[in-house]
Formats: C-alpha cells, structure tokens, sequence
C-alpha cells in the first residue's frame, strides 16, 4: 500500500466513525428533542427522568425495543417483511454522506511506529465522500427510501398498512418531482452539484435564501412531505390509519423505521442547511474563507450544527402547530400548485440569470439582491393564492347548486 | 475523484452490517410466544373483515405514470441548470420550448381530471 492510499483509508474511516456516529447520536438527540419540545408546546414536561433532562430517554426506549417480542402477522410475506425495515434504515444512513459538515482540514505526512509513513496531500474536505454528482446523490438516495414503505405496507397484510403505504408512496413521488425542479433554480446559480461549489458560491454572494426566496419554499415543503411529516404525514396518520405502514411493525423493526424517519429528517434539515442557509459559513465574516485549520473547522463545524439544528426545531414547531392535509389538498398541491410553480420559477430564475449576466453584472452581492427583488412580488402573488383557497379548495369547498 | 466511491462503499459496509446486527440481536434477544390471536391483522381489536389485497383506486396508478413522465422531464432539466450560464440565449430559448410544450401536456392531463382526487 502506498503511503497516500494508507492515507485516504485513515481519513476516510476516521470520518465515517465520527459521521456515522454523529448521525445516530443525532437521531437520539432529535426524538429526546421532539418529545421535550412538543412536551414544552402542550405545557406538559414530556419524558425527564432518564439521565439528565431526560436526555438518555431514546437510549432507554432503544435497549428496550431490543428486548421486545418480535410479532409477524398471520398471511405476511415474512421475506419482504424482515427486508422493509432494513430497506427504509440504509438509504436514511446512507444519505447524509456527501454533506459538508465543517470546513477542510489540513493535509498530512507523518510516520508512525507500526503503519509506517502516511500521506494526504491536499486538504481534507470534511464530508464522508466528496462525489462529483453532490446532491443529485441524496435526492436518489433519499428516492430510494419509497421502497421501504411499500414492502412495508404490502406485506404486513393488515389494511391500515397497506392504505398507508399507497399514501405515502403516491406522496413521495409526487412531491420528489418539485424538490427536484426546485434545486433545477439553484444549479444555475452555482453551475455545478456539488455541496462544495454550492457554499463557495454563497460565501461569495449572499445566502440563496435570499436570491431563491421561492425555491427555499419549494424544497422546505416538499421535504416536509418527503419526510412524512405533519402536515403531510398521510402515510401514518394516528386518528385514521393507527399509525399507518409500520402498524403491524413491533421490537427493533419499528425502531429501525423510526430511526430512518428522523435520520431523514436530519438529512432534510442539513441539505437546508447547506444549499440554503451557507452549510458551515459563518455569516459576516471572511475568517472562515482561509487556509484551513483545526481552529477554522471547530468554529464552521458549530455553525453548521446550530444551523441544522434550528431546522429541526422548525420541523417539530410545524408539526405541533399545523393541521394535517386531506389527502387530496395534498395531491393538489403537489401537483397543481408547486408544479406549475416550480417550472413557471426555473423560468425566471433563468431569464432574470441571463439578463444579469448579458447586462455584465457581476455574480456578488448585488446581483444576489436583484434576483431577491425578483422573488419579492412573486411571493404575494404566491402567498395571496393560497391565503384564498383556489387552488386547495378540495371537493368540499366546489359550490353545489341547491335545488328549491 | 474514483477513490471517494471507495469510502462511500466503506459507509455502506457499516450501515448494513449495523441494519443485519440490529434485526440479528432482537431476534435473539427477544421473548417469542406467538400465539394464533396475537398473529392476527390489527384491526383496532375487531376480527378481522376480508382480505387486505384487494382492488385500490386506480388513481394511485395514475400518479405513478405521472411521476415517471415528469421525472424524467427534471432530469432533463438539471443537465440544463448545470452549464445554463455558459449557454446563455441559445440555452433560455431552447429551455422555454421545452417547457410550453411540457405545459401544453400538463394543462391536458389537468383537463382530463387526472390530477383530481374525488
């Protein structure tokens, strides 16, 4: 083995370890958060005796699932049963890998006593695999996690799984369609996938928050939905399905789909993060934009947590202050309202893109602004739409002539 | 840039060894006393009426022919999003065709009630 493949093989597993860990201690982190938050939201304590604050609670719940009775339902496909759950869990670990999670560190080149001299020349880009294709990556991992709820709800043999997983599949494919159309806005604002390029481009400018204000509500909803979360979680709705495709689910089966649910979540919560809100830039400062350093990767790495952080707390504010969607308000969003609007916004974006550019605007700050002032009557119009009912009104809301 | 896959394998080794340990340990951990009541389809606590794998809307058909149809239109369209600055006019104009004559089939399968769930 030469000394840079030694190398690349220590970082790599170093990073995988502290990733994958990080991952699953998130996991832990973010149910305990759930359960305290929504606790704190209905003015009741939620779980607080397991270890301090209650923090060891998941871990408890964990050890105990282990430990529970395995059932299989009479009549299921106990192959496709054992595999759904493990379907489900690998894509939801799987995903997170090629996000950034601080800034580069710097290179090597030391010997040490047993595995000789070790080489990595260059820095080392702080995510566990720096892939070409960035993020088309997690939107065809995350696509694959689909599979894991219908094998789920067609084997359990129970009808409360089986509706729950033609829900959720016809609700993930549909809202895939604008997370994707919706990100087609910001790959002609970076001109590139990869999560890298992405928060090079918004240290030079602004946050794409603020120049792709609509693609942000494009993404920010369509992962709501893709995460199965309120007010888009039809696939496990409690007052009407139990709790929908994982019903029959019991012992460490259910763990596994609860864990890739909210390691989905954070995935989701980092690629906002990331492509939306500048991943590990440390707003106001040009600092962080220097040589690398363990210092600098320390300081992004906490930014980048607290970021990812406060997305998860807006996903559990929005999942205890909305109401649940009908199901067919949800197709009628997905497909009549963020459809159209994500093409209709490509479309703008790229009108508004070559104008800047033939008219010799530097890509900075100001041409930032300008795509933001574009955005700007774009969302009343948006908002006014949906404040009113049109394109969500449902069958209910149809005017019926009364005869007399 | 070929070596990163390599660590992405190593990921993968991890969270599928971690999946099988898991599914492994509980299914040598846990208690196992099934008996034939508890093997039943859940049905909120009353016997369980006819089968499950039956006739469902044929809508849910539908939206999956869908999906397909405008996936593949978004997978068209980041190729597009990629190299559209180095494109310029020629990229703009030959994108907004593509999307009338996508909306022209958009406004049909929406006028066909395809997209209605009543």
């Amino acid at each position: 083995m030469t000394p840079e493949l030694k190398g690349f093989l220590l970082v790599a597993s170093l990073k995988i370890l502290v990733a994958f860990s990080l991952v699953n201690v998130g996991v832990i982190m973010v149910i305990w958060a759930e359960r305290r938050v929504s606790a704190f939201l209905q003015d009741r304590l939620g779980p607080n005796r397991v270890g301090p604050l209650g923090l060891l609670q998941s871990l408890a719940d964990g050890v105990k699932n282990f430990t529970k009775e395995e059932t299989y339902p009479a009549e299921a496909d106990p192959v496709v049963f054992v595999l759904a759950p493990v379907l489900s869990f690998i894509p939801a670990m799987l995903a997170a890998a090629v996000i950034p999670f601080g800034s580069p560190l710097p290179g090597f080149d030391m010997t040490l006593p047993i595995i000789g001299q070790i080489v990595y020349s260059g820095e080392i880009p702080m995510m566990i695999a720096d892939l070409p294709i960035g993020f088309l990556f997690i939107l065809a991992i995350t696509s694959l996690g689909v599979y894991g709820i219908v094998m789920a709800g067609w084997s359990s043999n129970n009808k409360y799984a089986f509706l729950g997983s033609l829900r959720g599949s016809a609700q993930m494919v549909s809202y895939e369609i604008a997370m994707g159309m919706g990100l087609v806005a910001l790959m002609i604002l970076v001109g590139n996938v990869t999560l890298t390029e992405a928060i090079a481009r918004q240290q030079e400018s602004t946050w794409f928050i603020f120049p792709l204000f609509i693609g942000f509500f494009l993404f920010a909803v369509s992962s709501l939905a893709e995460t199965n979360r309120l007010p888009f979680d039809l696939p496990e709705t409690e007052s009407e399905l139990v709790t929908g495709f994982h019903t029959e689910y019991s012992s460490m089966k259910f763990s596994m789909f609860f864990m890739a649910e909210y390691a989905n979540m954070i995935t989701a919560s980092a690629m906002m993060a990331t492509l939306f809100f500048g991943g590990w830039d440390i707003p106001f400062t040009t600092w962080d934009e220097g040589p690398a350093s363990y210092l600098r990767f320390f300081a992004t790495f906490g930014v980048f947590l607290a970021k990812t952080w406060m997305f998860m707390l807006t996903f559990i504010w929005i999942r205890w202050t909305l109401p649940r969607f009908r199901f067919d308000q949800l197709m009628q969003l997905g497909w009549k309202f963020m459809i159209p609007l994500a093409l209709g916004y490509i479309m703008l974006i790229a009108t508004t893109v070559w104008v800047l550019d033939t008219r010799g605007v530097e890509f900075g700050i100001v041409y930032s602004l300008i795509l933001f002032a574009v955005n700007l009557p774009l969302t009343y119009v948006l908002f006014s739409i949906l404040d009113r009912g049109k394109v969500l009104g449902g069958s209910q809301h149809k005017r019926v002539k009364v005869s007399a | 840039m070929k070596t990163e896959y390599i660590a992405l394998l190593m990921l993968m080794g991890l969270v599928v060894i971690t999946a099988l340990g898991m599914l492994v340990g509980s299914h040598f951990l846990s208690a196992r006393r099934p008996t034939k009541v508890k093997s039943t389809p859940y049905e909120s606590g009353i016997p369980v009426l006819g089968g499950t794998r039956e006739r469902f809307s044929v809508k849910f058909y539908l939206v999956a022919m869908l999906f397909i149809v405008f996936d593949i239109e978004t997978v068209f369209m980041i190729p597009w999003g990629v190299s559209f600055r180095q494109l310029g006019l020629f990229g703009l104009i030959e994108m907004l065709v593509f999307v009338l004559i996508l909306l022209v089939g958009f406004i049909y399968v929406w006028k066909r009630g395809a997209l209605e769930w009543d």
